[in-house]
């Protein structure tokens, strides 16, 4: 029974692991949607907002909640700059540019958060009003920050699913992924949706790393072993679908928890392991579209 | 061959390719001349260590370059077989005594052994998936070299003989290793340059150029992009083994994304699809990195400024930007 409760335990921690899959994933899809382009940085920006929280209450004293929605702002307006600057000269090229690109971003976002806050973690502590939602019964216990964590996200990536789906702004970016050039030619200004879709996605990502920061230590290196993951996600999926996306996220969390049981040294490969079994299996990607 | 694809980038577009020795154009033969005269000149002017290491880095770039210059896949895991050739290179020189020739061709084996099954399922996708794919799969080859007990996890196999060559000559002298390491970057380079320019490398360029139709032709294209693929990943294992050999060690770095970011960097300076690029960039990297090393991170920063400075403005790179200049192939 206390095996059973420790095992759940384990079991909850993987989705809500899952949870960070899930936005990041979601983040890169709308993105690569709009502009077809694989946002290497995502990951360089999840680490942004992580410090920027962090870097809002030791210099500004602002707390939690409000840099829950500060800190994407201001690495939301850093994506659409450098969307503005450079990703935007690279549409008519091959789309690997923009890989190349944004892998050159991550690495100068990188080096410099190195330079100046060093290798090692920042403990940035989550508000102590989530003790109340500690769960916690015989050996399962289930720390209140990761329940909201889990609740949190899943409300974000419905929201957007919702914002996407459900909206005229939403039809209109999905009739831009399509066909570009009509819904130009409808008037509609496509470099801008451009901009600011990029600026979305950064923000969710930045999010995420706001999200993360309670839960791993805050350091310049945290989104790039990420990233890498959520690659593998990504493929798992397949870019067709924004609730594909989300569900491989949750999903590979889960699969992570339960190899973290039975087979605790293959939960940082498992990923990659599925990863090659879709690929022979439905190269697409689970909700992808050949 | 689509307006702006990355395989092109450092190709001019020359079409009368007149061929002269060994299937160098007049331009390439004056170029490898040249090129093989700085191998026999400087290491009496510069440090032998120093030119070893670009050697290694230039083979490993050549390698890289096989897959994207003329298969126009882009690999963003080739650190896996670089840093497998190493571990299996100083494993077996170290652990079982073999010497360093068979050493250095294990590790090759090494690298083609594991390009073999990840090239099998990553070439069922292009573009930006084969990258995502391939950047997956090296990190799963890292998590493994991080676990496995043979790979000594954080230290990596230290203290690795260089040994002696056929049992007659001791590479522990600098200059000796030297001319090893210069005869294998001479053998991998000419290696790849014979594969490009035999039946089997025009039928990798028709791919490149029209996939469908090569299909329609009757050739099995997969089977020829998964050999192109498994003949980089052991020309890879054989640069990777030859630097486990030169430093004495092989560990995590070599095996970590970020090497492979940095493979695919050399060969974006020097100009992706141009026969000499790897190694001018390899060469420009290496030197960058010695004369930074002590600034520390900014190195990275510098990297990625160069990255986004290539993609940006400078998309042929050094060799492709002279070739298009002096409208020659190079």
């Amino acid at each position: 029974m206390d095996d059973l409760l420790f095992n759940l335990q384990l079991v909850a921690l993987g989705i809500s692991n899952g949870a960070f899959y899930a936005l990041l994933s979601l983040g890169l899809a709308v993105i690569f949607g709009m502009l077809n382009v694989i946002n290497f940085a995502h990951g360089a920006q999840f680490m942004m907002g992580a410090f920027a929280a962090w870097l809002l209450l030791n210099y500004l004293g602002i707390g939690y909640w409000p840099a829950l929605v500060i800190a994407p702002l201001i690495v939301g307006a850093i994506g659409v700059a450098m969307e503005r600057l450079m990703i935007s000269r690279l549409y008519k090229l091959d789309h690997l540019y923009g890989l190349l690109l944004t892998f050159g971003c991550a690495l100068v976002i990188e080096g410099v958060f190195r330079n100046n806050f060093g290798a090692s973690g920042q403990r940035y502590s989550a508000p102590r009003e989530f003790g109340a939602l500690d769960i916690e019964y015989g050996d399962f216990f289930m720390p209140g920050y990761r329940v909201w964590v889990l609740i949190a996200g899943t409300l974000i990536c419905l929201a957007t699913w919702l914002v996407i789906e459900k909206t005229k702004v939403g039809s209109y970016l999905r009739a831009a992924t399509e066909r570009p050039e009509l819904v130009q030619a409808f008037g509609i200004n496509v470099p801008l949706m451009m901009t600011l879709t990029y600026g979305a996605g950064v923000a969710l990502a930045a999010l995420a790393g706001v999200l993360a920061a309670p839960v791993y230590s805050v350091h310049p290196g945290m989104g790039a072993n990420f990233i890498i993951t959520v690659f593998a996600v990504v493929v798992i999926g397949g870019m067709g679908s924004i609730m594909g996306s989300i569900v491989t996220g949750f999903m590979l969390g889960f699969v992570q928890g339960i190899t973290d049981i039975v087979y605790s040294e293959a939960s940082q490969t498992v990923v990659f392991v599925i990863m090659a079994i879709v690929l022979l299996a439905r190269p697409a990607g689970l909700f992808g579209r050949a | 061959m689509a307006e702006g694809s990355i395989a092109a980038a450092g190709v001019p577009p020359i079409a009368a390719e007149k061929a002269s020795f060994f299937g160098f154009t007049r331009a390439q033969a004056l170029a490898f001349l040249l090129m093989f005269a700085v191998i026999v000149v400087s290491p009496f002017v510069l440090y032998p260590v120093f030119l070893m290491k670009v050697l290694c880095f230039a083979l490993f770039a050549c390698a890289f370059n096989l897959l994207i210059g003329y298969v126009g896949l882009l690999s963003f895991g080739h650190a896996a077989y670089f840093g497998m050739g190493g571990y299996i290179t100083g494993y077996a020189a170290k652990a079982w005594g073999v010497p360093p020739e068979i050493a250095i061709l294990m590790g090759a084996a090494a690298g083609a052994a594991i390009g073999l099954p990840f090239g099998w399922l990553a070439i069922r996708r292009a573009g930006i998936y084969f990258a995502m794919i391939t950047l997956a799969l090296a990190q799963m080859v890292y998590f493994f070299c991080l676990q496995a007990p043979f790979t000594g996890g954080e230290d990596g196999i230290q203290n690795i003989p260089r040994g002696t060559l056929f049992g007659l000559f001791d590479l522990s002298a600098d200059m000796t290793m030297y001319w090893v390491v210069a005869f294998v970057f001479l053998a991998g380079f000419l290696l790849i340059h014979r594969i490009v320019h035999s039946p089997f490398g025009q039928v990798l360029k028709a791919i490149q150029g029209n996939e469908p139709r090569a299909t329609s032709l009757g050739y099995r294209t997969d089977d020829y992009k998964l050999m192109a693929f498994v003949l980089s990943a052991g020309l890879a294992g054989l640069a990777g083994g030859t630097k486990a050999l030169v430093f004495n060690i092989a560990t995590l770095t070599d095996v970590h994304w970020a090497m492979s970011g940095e493979v695919v960097l050399m060969s974006l300076v020097g100009g992706l699809g141009t026969v000499f690029g790897p190694v001018v960039g390899a060469t420009v990297i290496v030197a960058m990195q010695n004369y930074l090393a002590e600034f520390g991170a900014w190195v990275l920063v510098i990297q990625g400024a160069i990255f986004v400075a290539c993609v940006l403005a400078f998309r042929r790179g050094v060799v492709g930007e002279i070739a298009h200049a002096l409208k020659v192939k190079l």
